[in-house]
């Protein structure tokens, strides 16, 4: 990929923020902020979880376990220490790549479904420590009582609407970055990786150092999802670290397509858009999606993303076979 | 959080060790039955079938409801069992079928859904109720006494019925012509089906059998364990954790880590209460770490 691409890229994302930016004054719809919102968090989680499942064959079933530590460790920082939220930010971004590094050092040497399997227990050990560990983390009632300081840059975040505008640059920058990632060579050595990884090896690439470095990129990336969320919410819940969210993901990227880099982000929006629509119409919540997701598996047998490309005659750029 | 001298304590006394290693036992015993369909679903057909809870459930209401209509707990287990066969063979021939090969988060959707609807069907035929079946009334009798433990003469109808099957189950996969044609598929099921066996029908029959011993243990659960949509939920993780320290395909592999994790789990709520979930994936992980395919499993290549 040359430089072009970057500021294409780079444009297309100001454009983005700038639409975004504008649409409250004419459509001032309290609804549809939370709603980007919301998808913002997710969808750099669901993204970042992509650089693992898309792009390097790793499939980890416990990659929620980096989100809710960053919800977890932003509102903690705020809520007990009295430092600026750009530090705590920071910080929590250097918890989550210690914490990412120790854990991927264990999980990147099982393989396949062991290695799916070993990433949920680690998230759901996480999770065991934050329910049982009440003094600290509130337990199953979460950490409530709100994100004080909310001030970044000289922004006041408790402001709805500048909570929007963040949202939607941290999810532009964050897909900028990561989109960065996968377009170098390093990206090259990761689909090299999932293709074949004894011939990567081969080849001089040092197979695991690579798998560690993306499983701690992605993590890191899913913090940032995650610390979007705490300020969301106000807070930590243990739901933002229960299994279901790594589920949300993992729909968001196998609906929206794993092999298109825009994928999870589509993803992510049919399905919040889903539970926002379907809950609102019937209390039969699950049959309904259900069927919904049965019928995208079975008829598409791809997600919608990669199903438009390969229409389009254009080649995906991931995927896994 | 942390109680070790109330473990130190029921450890050092005979009664509460013989309660608790019962009460794990018979958790042990469910989770085997479970997690050996699962296991053997994956040995042969190399799907995880993440809808394997479901069938638990399923399997529970349905002998509930026999239970509550003929009153006999042996039909209302058979019901559960034979009730689950079928839907293993339904489920396989229509939905799973169709995914054969593709990646694993396909199969996961594909089970995921298959989940949410049977949840949501259980909400709309039995309602969102909790429903207890009760001990049947032959096992309405005094608890033995064991060394001064207490336990229920059902709990050990429960064991021995759960070792039983297991030990027919090896007994059909080690010793019968089928056993070996479906060890054979598990192995290479190119070379089976060239040799003339009819894949897609073996194929039909490993899900039934794994649907059936799910079905039983829900069957078999139901008088102990309260019924609720999403009561598959939690013994899947479960036995997740049981096929994954055994060695996926290892059907031995999952007798042993199923008592290991019930043991686990009796013992962990003394001494752990809030932490027991956490003890069975400390063990999963460190298992893994040793072993990194479990205890009984093949080296992936």
């Amino acid at each position: 990929m040359g430089r072009m691409h970057i500021w294409r890229d780079i444009a297309i994302g100001c454009l983005v923020v700038a639409v975004l930016a504008a649409i409250p004054s004419l459509l001032p719809s309290k609804a549809f902020q939370d709603f980007v919102i919301r998808c913002a968090s997710m969808a750099l989680f669901a993204t970042s979880l992509n650089m693992l499942v898309g792009y390097t064959g790793l499939s980890s079933f416990g990659h929620g376990m980096f989100f809710g530590l960053g919800t977890y460790s932003f509102a903690l920082l705020m809520q007990k220490t009295g430092m600026s939220l750009l530090t705590a930010f920071l910080l929590t971004l250097l918890i989550t790549a210690m914490t990412a590094t120790a854990v991927g050092a264990i999980c990147i040497r099982l393989r396949l479904i062991y290695f799916a399997f070993v990433t949920l227990a680690m998230q759901m050990l996480l999770h065991s420590v934050i329910i049982s560990w009440v003094g600290l983390t509130g337990g199953d009632q979460g950490l409530q009582g709100g994100i004080p300081r909310r001030t970044f840059a000289g922004v006041d975040l408790s402001n709805q609407y500048n909570l929007y505008v963040f949202s939607a640059v941290m999810l532009v920058v964050g897909l900028l970055l990561m989109r960065h990632i996968v377009n170098t060579t390093f990206g090259t050595s990761l689909r090299m990786i999932r293709d074949n990884e004894t011939r990567a090896a081969f080849l001089g690439i040092i197979v695991w150092r690579v798998k560690l470095t993306v499983f701690v990129l992605s993590a890191v990336f899913a913090s940032v999802g995650g610390m979007v969320m705490s300020l969301f919410v106000s807070g930590a819940y243990p739901e933002l670290i229960n299994w279901p969210i790594s589920g949300d993901a993992i729909f968001a990227i196998v609906m929206g397509g794993v092999g298109s880099f825009l994928g999870p982000t589509v993803g992510t929006m049919i399905l919040l858009l889903l539970n926002d629509v379907v809950t609102r119409q019937t209390e039969y919540y699950g049959l309904a999606l259900g069927l919904i997701i049965l019928g995208f598996a079975l008829g598409l047998r791809r997600g919608v993303l990669d199903f438009i490309t390969e229409r389009l005659g254009g080649r995906p750029a991931g995927g896994i076979s | 959080m942390i109680d070790l001298d109330a473990l130190l304590e029921c450890v050092t006394t005979t009664s509460c060790l013989v309660t608790q290693t019962t009460s794990g036992l018979i958790v042990g015993m469910l989770l085997f039955l479970v997690a050996a369909g699962l296991t053997l679903i994956f040995g042969v057909l190399k799907i995880v079938n993440f809808a394997h809870g479901t069938f638990y459930m399923l399997g529970a209401y349905l002998a509930y409801t026999v239970f509550a209509i003929t009153g006999s707990y042996i039909l209302s287990v058979l019901a559960g069992g034979l009730g689950m066969a079928f839907f293993g063979i339904v489920f396989e021939r229509f939905l799973i079928r169709r995914v054969y090969g593709a990646n694993v988060l396909m199969q996961l959707l594909i089970c995921y859904a298959t989940v949410l609807i049977c949840d949501d069907l259980v909400k709309i035929i039995w309602g969102p109720d909790f429903y207890a079946m009760g001990m049947p009334p032959e096992f309405q009798v005094p608890p033995l006494f064991i060394a001064g433990g207490v336990v229920p003469p059902f709990y050990l109808v429960l064991i021995s019925v759960a070792l039983v099957i297991g030990g027919g189950l090896a007994m059909v996969l080690g010793l019968t012509k089928i056993g070996k044609i479906i060890r054979a598929a598990a192995h290479n099921p190119d070379m089976v089906s060239a040799l003339g066996i009819n894949t897609t029908l073996l194929y039909s029959l490993v899900f039934a059998v794994g649907g059936m011993l799910a079905g039983i243990a829900g069957g078999l659960a139901a008088p102990v364990r309260s019924l609720t949509p999403g009561m598959g939920f939690s013994i899947l993780i479960e036995s997740f954790i049981v096929t994954v320290i055994g060695g996926m395909g290892s059907i031995g592999g999952a007798l042993i880590a199923a008592v290991m994790l019930g043991l686990i789990r009796s013992f962990g709520t003394i001494g752990f209460p809030l932490f027991t979930e956490g003890l069975m994936y400390i063990a999963m992980i460190i298992i893994l770490v040793l072993k990194p395919s479990g205890l009984f499993g093949k080296e992936i290549v």
